[in-house]
């Protein structure tokens, strides 16, 4: 462990360029990891042994109903979450070093720089009074100090310009802007330093489809440019099927199921994948509403077992009683759920 | 057979400054028609600034219009007074986009569905307005007994908006207007809350005008579609013709960015152009996004009918036949 944390690689020092990562194994590697909120009315365990692999240039999505843990996962990952919530263990494994081992300073300095977060609703997340161009220097300023003036203002249009908006943005400020073109602006911030990793929360859900496709495509075209890995969090199954590589399904908590979005769509292996792809609508099958039955469960108070059970079709006996694994099926999908027993 | 709801040539703009005043065309000559004895689901769809919103707001009487007149059941909404607006009131209802911002936080959720039935007289007693509530809860799909009593916070987002389905029902509306009902609840819930609309229009003959941009919900709960860009309508129909054949190129930039669930139907690889932010206030609105814009763009295009159920306006189609814009409902399916 300490050698991996020795050999990090240096941030990368200029440009937009083409970068490949070190090594050849995954860019990214969550472990274990494991966050609880300590609320007055119990613990809730919100994300819950969570372990997947993400390779540069892959395109992973996250799907879950709301409270299932993936905006948790994502703030977990920048080290973000706040009190009541504590990140309980597990590790994070960026490009050969572990964000969960460093100071706080390091970790500060590893964001936007290793891993950068897109938040949901760029609306809210830019300064009213500050131009658009000062906001940008300001974090490349935190993080390379010594970068001259110059330096840095190209750096910021360069990236402006890899998101297709006109340099003119620099100057200007946030209410000047579309829905599209600010959440552009967060995507701009959010690669200023090539990170490896990309986390996208929801960056479109309060776009309409043509705003949507012209972001989702600007997200695309910087991602292949400095070849970073891409988590794109969201409930849009459809979205998922036109932009990623891998699913990740969450379920209270825990990642249920792990698969190549083709094999999501062709044939979801855990019940509750199954579930969320049939309730999708589509041309062929018009006018027929089919909803998973039942709610997501509180996650103060989980079923036993395999907390999917009370709504799951193919629930057996012992899904109440025993809490199923993470299994790794042949061909590298992940299912946690009994129906896989032995298949392993 | 008597109207429930006409709206004639109803132009709405919004200005601002004194001195140089600008002035936004939020609705342009629109015309509608609902008929009273036959309850319909109507979509009107268009991006944010289509003027969606301000037809919902318009329809609920929360502004008036800059020209034109809102005949709901023969009466101008203008001019409705004391019980006839009233009656107007209750059998016009709504359900917002947000269903987390409709609630007090103090208050039990009961008291979204109470403050109607007292408002409105609709109960003789006590137990008769909580028979009521648990009738309305239930037709939407909810257990009584798990709502009633409980904070909003306690609640899912599905199902405050159910709640909120079931506030309108409980007043016996004509006529629902949902604004994007479904664009903030989890994509598994959608599909309880649209069938608890469909199930509102089939069982309790109301008719909804479902304001939204999402055209993947549009096709699969309404009838009839209207496609609105910047206050003028652009194509209108029998939803399954436009959207699986649109006709003109704004639809059809839409439907190409509709991302649908399947791996082999990808998005269009059309480039889109950025949306000016003025843009011209005559002639076609899409011209300056438009890949086959013409000279004679600079006009205002007319309804072309492509054929019985399905029109557009725009010029690509000018060898079909005009029809007029009032008359655009009757090529509505109901």
């Amino acid at each position: 462990m300490n050698e991996m944390l020795a050999t990090a690689p240096a941030r990368p020092s200029a440009g937009l360029g083409p970068r490949h990562a070190a090594g050849d194994g995954p860019i990214l590697r969550v472990s274990n990891l494991e966050v609880t909120y300590y609320t007055d009315s119990g613990r809730a365990k919100a994300l819950d042994d969570v372990s997947f692999t993400l390779n540069s240039g892959e395109k992973l999505g996250m799907v879950g109903e709301s409270g299932s843990g993936k905006s948790t996962l994502a703030l977990a990952m920048m080290r973000m979450i706040k009190a009541p919530g504590r990140i309980e263990g597990g590790s994070v494994v960026v490009g050969g070093g572990d964000l969960m081992a460093l100071d706080a300073e390091d970790m500060r300095k590893a964001r936007l720089s290793r891993i950068a977060y897109i938040p949901q609703g760029a609306m809210n997340s830019l300064n009213p009074v500050m131009r658009i161009g000062a906001q940008m220097i300001d974090a490349v300023k935190s993080h390379l100090p010594r970068e001259g003036r110059a330096a840095i203002e190209a750096r910021c249009k360069r990236a402006l310009q890899s998101v297709d908006l006109d340099a003119g943005v620099f100057r200007m400020y946030a209410h000047e802007l579309s829905g599209g073109m600010k959440q552009r602006v967060c995507i701009a911030i959010g690669i200023l330093l090539d990170p490896h990793v990309i986390i996208a929360d929801e960056p479109t859900s309060a776009l309409d489809v043509v705003t949507q496709r012209q972001v989702m495509e600007t997200i695309d075209n910087v991602q292949k440019a400095i070849n970073a890995a891409v988590i794109l969090i969201g409930h849009d199954m459809g979205l998922m099927a036109q932009f990623v590589d891998k699913v990740a399904v969450m379920y209270a908590g825990r990642l249920v199921e792990v698969s190549t979005v083709r094999e999501m769509f062709t044939d979801p292996k855990h019940p509750y994948s199954r579930a969320l792809i049939s309730s999708l609508p589509s041309l062929g099958n018009k006018g027929v509403f089919q909803g998973i039955p039942g709610l997501a469960p509180s996650l103060l108070r989980l079923p036993s077992g395999c907390a999917f059970h009370p709504r799951c079709e193919s629930a057996m006996p012992h899904c109440s009683t025993i809490r199923p694994q993470q299994q790794v099926l042949p061909g590298g999908r992940r299912v946690t759920c009994h129906l896989y027993d032995g298949e392993a | 057979m008597a109207d429930l709801l006409r709206l004639e040539n109803v132009s709405k703009v919004y200005s601002h400054g004194i001195i140089n005043a600008h002035s936004t065309i939020a609705l342009r000559n629109f015309s509608l028609t609902l008929k009273e004895d036959e309850p319909t689901i109507l979509t009107v769809a268009g991006e944010s600034g289509s003027g969606k919103t301000t037809l919902a707001m318009l329809l609920l009487g929360f502004i008036t219009a800059s020209a034109g007149q809102i005949i709901y059941r023969g009466k101008n909404i203008a001019s409705l007074h004391g019980a006839e607006k009233m009656a107007y009131r209750r059998e016009v209802q709504a359900v917002f986009q947000d269903p987390f911002a409709v609630f007090n936080p103090f208050y039990p959720v009961d008291h979204l569905l109470t403050v109607p039935i007292k408002r409105f007289g609709l109960a003789k007693s006590k137990a008769d307005a909580r028979n009521k509530m648990e009738e309305a809860l239930t037709a939407v799909g909810l257990r009584p007994e798990d709502i009633l009593g409980r904070f909003p916070h306690q609640l899912s987002g599905g199902q405050r908006q159910r709640i909120n389905v079931a506030r309108a029902l409980l007043l016996k509306p004509r006529l629902l207007i949902a604004d994007e009902p479904v664009s903030m609840v989890d994509a598994s819930l959608r599909a309880t809350i649209l069938e608890t609309l469909r199930n509102l229009q089939r069982d309790h003959g109301v008719s909804i005008i479902y304001i939204t941009h999402d055209l993947t919900t549009a096709y699969h709960i309404a009838k009839s579609i209207i496609v609105l860009y910047r206050g003028s309508v652009m194509e209108a129909g029998d939803v399954d013709r436009v959207i699986t054949d649109p006709q003109h190129p704004y639809t059809q930039l839409l439907v190409d960015s509709i991302p649908w669930p399947n791996l082999d139907q990808r998005w269009g690889a059309q480039p889109i152009k950025a949306r000016e932010a003025g843009g011209s206030n005559d002639g076609c609105r899409f011209r300056s996004r438009c890949p086959m814009a013409m000279e004679i763009c600079k006009e205002d295009p007319p309804l072309f009918r492509i054929d019985e159920r399905h029109a557009a306006s725009c010029f690509l189609h000018e060898k079909r036949p005009e029809i007029a814009k009032a008359a655009l409902s009757e090529l509505l399916p109901v």
